[in-house]
């Protein structure tokens, strides 16, 4: 897909996350903002997804022979549910839903209530990659050859299960999967190198026997540059990290720069100045 | 009915001898271990299937979640280690990414209880049952002797869900038949009695027979259950054998807080309450030994069942 269209697209996710998170007055705009140029990259352009005749994609909780992602950081749930309806999983009506009773769009993404597109539950911080691991695994097994692919935040590197993760996948050569990990250098009480720095991810992951990309994940370009790139070098016997340096809050002024905006609604003014920073590309649900 | 045995085998080596059949009759079954391999008699199937075993080393949390990847894939993961760290220690790590998320996940844990021995309280967990039938839709099973860990072992593997199966390192009385037909969720009738009812899991089950040798030589007939499931609980067979009886004795090596009697007196006091007595770990962490001194010193063997028998008796 040429990377106009992501961009539109893009615009229309942003608006999608703004316009959930202010119905509900929950939330977390400021990551779901900063990841989604990612988010639409992946499921518009690079995965294999399955589909029927017509091209319409299908969910099947299995993922066999389609390429698989997995949303570690759960709490970015408004952006994984737009680009999933907007990609064509559920109705792009049904994010009308989003954090009320009786939703398949809960608080954090889960396969509980049935919601297409979700495999696993996350929203408890550290634990998706793992989950990613073992269906890289199941696709070795199956002689399955596409690829899992997940996202987890910086702050979450603060969780011991991650490492526990990054040990073992280069242990079990798990070269079917490409990991993401959003650095925009914020957590809940604040910039991560003061709550606990994470220092070099870069040597670390190395350290572990990771193959390690950096990217601008703001820059559309550049992500579908690197994901290519990442793309390019599985099946050399090492997983793929790629650290992913975002703006918490991209594509919107006010939300930018701070930590402020990682889980607070706008107000109907600030969602006004907001979605009048981003085109209404595909059409308001 | 007379209960005999000719040989003692460890509960956990009728996990192995189960996973060993599995490798060669479910290929969708692959088991992972956390450095415990020899512990939880794996070797069986990892000679025949070393493709689908997974080596985690010390890291049980990674382990459920690659478990629960495993299973999205369509894989049926058994997911290996000690009771203590397979529960306690990764109870986020189950609660989301495999209950929640109705993951087929197999936990499979040994050296539950006191019974492990010598290593002591920090290994010798004695809340897992309670821990893991507090999840919504996990089914929780342990069984009382190497055939029925065995038959357990298999019969999961068909079971479309979550499951937490527990069993033990010492060995005890092997009593039940050779390739038993397993039925999760149904318990089996072991003595026929009309003066108390003897529900019993695990460990305990043996000594509940015991106790129903001696109850019977006060002449007391005590009705005696294998609980071999305690979630779904098999309240059909506890209301048929409560009204002969019109008491209980619950018996399980875990605390009273949380486990089998737990759930027996929360059925009976919704549907028909019963006066009940209670053997298992009273509020209480373990500590070193050699298995039956700690069984009798927390008072969980045959005498103890007597005993709580005789009260709940008098108690009618």
């Amino acid at each position: 897909m040429q990377t106009q269209e992501l961009k539109n697209i893009a615009s229309q996710v942003r608006r999608d996350i703004l316009r959930q998170v202010h119905a509900c007055q929950s939330g977390h705009p400021g990551g779901s903002l900063g990841c989604t140029d990612l988010l639409v990259e992946l499921y518009f352009n690079s995965m294999k997804l399955a589909t029927d005749a017509q091209g319409k994609v299908v969910f099947n909780m299995s993922g066999a022979n389609e390429d698989i992602f997995y949303l570690s950081n759960g709490h970015i749930s408004p952006l994984i549910y737009s680009v999933l309806a907007r990609r064509g999983y559920f109705p792009v009506q049904e994010l009308k839903t989003f954090r009320q009773l009786n939703s398949r769009l809960q608080g954090h993404p889960t396969p509980h209530e049935h919601l297409e597109g979700i495999r696993i539950a996350s929203g408890s911080l550290g634990q998706g990659l793992s989950v990613a691991i073992g269906t890289a695994q199941a696709k070795k097994l199956s002689k399955d050859t596409s690829t899992v692919f997940c996202l987890m935040g910086d702050g979450e590197q603060n969780e011991g299960q991650v490492w526990e993760a990054a040990m073992y996948a280069p242990h079990h050569q798990v070269d079917n999967l490409i990991a993401f990990i959003d650095e925009n250098g914020q957590q809940i009480d604040g910039p991560t190198a003061k709550v606990m720095n994470n220092r070099d991810l870069e040597a670390k992951y190395k350290a572990f026997g990771w193959q390690v990309l950096r990217m601008n994940g703001n820059d559309m370009e550049e992500v579908q540059a690197t994901v290519a790139k990442a793309k390019s070098m599985l099946s050399q016997g090492s997983p793929i990290m790629v650290l992913m340096h975002t703006e918490m809050g991209a594509g919107v002024d006010f939300m930018m720069g701070s930590h402020k905006w990682h889980g607070v609604a706008p107000n109907d003014q600030q969602l006004a100045d907001a979605l009048a920073q981003l085109n209404e590309t595909l059409g308001d649900y | 009915m007379k209960f005999t045995y000719e040989t003692k085998k460890d509960t956990r080596s009728g996990f192995g001898a189960g996973m060993e059949y599995l490798s060669q009759n479910n290929p969708k079954v692959v088991a992972l271990c956390a450095d415990l391999i020899g512990s939880l008699k794996l070797e069986g199937f990892i000679k025949n299937s070393p493709d689908r075993f997974f080596q985690t080393g010390i890291a049980e949390a990674n382990m459920i979640g690659i478990s629960a990847g495993l299973a999205v894939g369509g894989y049926i993961p058994y997911a290996t280690t000690f009771a203590n760290f397979g529960t306690g220690r990764v109870y986020d790590q189950i609660r989301q990414s495999v209950a929640y998320s109705g993951k087929n996940v197999k936990i499979c844990c040994s050296h539950a209880g006191l019974t492990l021995g010598e290593d002591g309280a920090t290994h010798q967990i004695l809340e897992d049952i309670g821990l893991m039938k507090m999840l919504p839709g996990m089914v929780v099973i342990n069984p009382c002797d190497y055939n029925q860990t065995k038959a357990a072992t298999i019969a999961i593997a068909d079971y479309d869900g979550p499951v937490y199966l527990r069993f033990g390192r010492p060995v005890v009385p092997v009593f039940t038949p050779e390739n038993q037909k397993f039925e999760i969720g149904k318990a089996i009738h072991l003595i026929e009695g009309t003066d108390v009812t003897i529900l019993a899991t695990g460990h305990l089950v043996w000594e509940a027979i015991q106790a129903a040798e001696i109850l019977e030589e006060k002449g007391i007939k005590a009705d005696v259950l294998n609980i071999h499931t305690i979630k779904p609980l098999d309240t059909d067979a506890i209301l048929t054998s409560i009204s002969k009886t019109s008491c209980v004795v619950t018996a399980e090596e875990h605390q009273i807080n949380g486990g089998l009697g737990d759930s027996v007196a929360q059925f009976l006091a919704l549907n028909r309450p019963t006066p009940q007595e209670f053997v298992g770990v009273n509020d209480s962490f373990g500590e070193s030994g050699k298995p039956a001194d700690l069984m009798e010193k927390y008072g969980l063997n045959a005498a103890a069942i007597v005993e709580k028998s005789m009260k709940v008796i008098a108690r009618k």
